[in-house]
């Protein structure tokens, strides 16, 4: 057996030996490379940047804790901007193993900018059947959540009285890890010309630029990538922007793999022939 | 204090018992896949149970009066019909909420498909072809739905845009695969990233 054909009978853990060293080494050194932001990102913050303070910014938590590593850094930076502008936040959510996540976050960046629950922001919580949902919210938002995820009516938080309906929603953020985005697109910005901005998975992203591109939606935050980019924007250096250097070079590892892997398979071939 | 510490040894734990997998199949993998679709499963049921059964149905039915308490009995009845799936005899009930389900999916979704994704995408492929990356999108659109048209059979010259076609769809899947592996790596990242910082505390 030579070379090539043991490169490629290589053990598969070995691979994987070098992978998670290729993670944790860049994590332990805390190589911070810089990130160059682009334009989908940019104009989600600028969409959220140019609200006057007071502007209403529903949150809607579509993901789960498979997803977290992605979405999570990306709804943190997003609160901090919303607090930041004095904006205030209405978080819901329709997957149910998210909405810890979204709570999680939501109490740690409003304790970081000294915001009270009922008064500058409110979690509703989550309700099943999401297509009828975004539809109802257009009529009015009373008929599916006459009260927050505690069971308080929501009249009796100040903001609160004077949200009904999309109207009074400035910017809707969907953090996506399935297909509830192209429901708020469909639903919400189609029929009710909300303004949407989407944060999603790398999976799920390509699947979302068609609708940027047709300006359904104001911006795209894709990826770890995309929350890097979000964390610069709003100079707060976060897991994202620590997780990229690992990725840029877990990704020209894994060409270096691809590389290694075909010449390795040419190579065998062109023996046996 | 103490809850957040035994909090994240569990997690560090059921983390680890995860990624040994990519050593061989084992019993601590298999534990943390089940009991993941366990307390996944009893969470939804909560859920459902916290923020839609209780506050929607039983709350609304005690305190509304007179035709909006007993309208709550359509769904309350069509959901426990959904159960009658259970009792092999009567199981053909279940179709009646399945048919109001559907119809109703059927109803906002083929509203929605046409008026919030065919119409508005169909309106911004009409595009004016005076810059590369319009011509681009254009011949992409027309040559991929081409290649979809399959009641002739293209020859010559036509071959030629199918051919186009298929190239258009394989950069597409080439994005979408780049992108799922981005994904995957992130989701590494995060659980090598909790274990160094928040369990080991060495970052």
């Amino acid at each position: 057996m030579n070379f090539w054909q043991r490169l490629g009978a290589l053990d598969r853990r070995i691979i994987y030996t070098v992978v998670g060293l290729a993670v944790a080494l860049p994590l332990l050194l805390k190589i911070i490379m810089p990130i160059r932001v682009s334009e989908p990102v940019l104009n989600a913050y600028k969409t959220i940047d140019e609200l006057p303070a007071g502007s209403v910014v529903m949150i809607s938590i579509d993901y789960d804790a498979a997803s977290e590593p992605e979405l999570q850094p990306m709804l943190i930076a997003v609160l901090r901007h919303c607090f930041k502008k004095d904006l205030k936040v209405i978080l819901t959510g329709h997957w149910a193993l998210g909405l810890p996540l979204g709570e999680m976050a939501l109490n740690k960046v409003a304790a970081e900018y000294n915001k009270k629950y009922g008064v500058d922001y409110v979690n509703l919580g989550y309700r099943p059947g999401y297509s009828a949902l975004m539809v109802g919210i257009g009529r009015e938002i009373r008929d599916f959540f006459a009260t927050d995820y505690r069971g308080v009516p929501l009249d009796s938080f100040p903001f609160m009285r004077t949200v009904h309906n999309y109207n009074q929603i400035a910017v809707l953020v969907g953090f996506e890890a399935g297909a509830t985005g192209d429901a708020w697109v469909q639903f919400a910005g189609a029929r009710f010309g909300q303004k949407i901005i989407l944060g999603a998975t790398g999976v799920v992203a390509p699947d979302l630029y068609p609708y940027l591109q047709a300006r359904q939606i104001c911006g795209l935050i894709s990826g770890l990538q995309g929350a890097a980019e979000y964390e610069t924007l709003v100079k707060s250096i976060g897991t994202a922007t620590l997780g990229m250097p690992t990725q840029s070079i877990l990704h020209g590892l894994i060409i270096l793999f691809i590389i290694i892997g075909n010449i390795s398979y040419f190579i065998t071939r062109r023996r046996k022939k | 204090m103490i809850v957040n510490i035994i909090g994240t040894w569990i997690a560090a734990g059921l983390t680890i018992a995860i990624l040994s997998f990519l050593y061989k199949d084992n019993p601590l993998y298999k534990f943390a896949e089940h009991l993941y679709v366990g307390v996944s499963a009893g969470f939804g049921v909560i859920y459902v149970w916290a923020f839609d059964l209780k506050p929607m149905l039983i709350d609304r039915f005690i305190e509304n009066q007179g035709v909006e308490r007993w309208i709550l009995l359509v769904p309350a009845v069509l959901g426990l019909l959904m159960l009658s799936r259970w009792f092999g005899k009567i199981g053909y009930l279940s179709r009646l909420p399945l048919a109001f389900t559907v119809g109703i999916g059927a109803g906002l979704g083929i509203t929605a498909s046409i008026q919030g994704f065919l119409l508005p995408q169909i309106q911004a492929t009409l595009l004016p072809l005076t810059t590369i990356n319009n011509i681009i999108l254009v011949v992409g659109v027309i040559t991929t739905i081409l290649y979809f048209y399959f009641s002739r059979d293209f020859k010559g010259p036509f071959k030629y845009l199918l051919e186009l076609g298929i190239i258009f769809i394989m950069v597409s899947f080439g994005a979408s695969f780049g992108y799922t592996v981005m994904a995957r790596i992130s989701l590494l990242i995060g659980r090598i990233f909790f274990l160094l910082s928040d369990w080991l505390r060495i970052i």
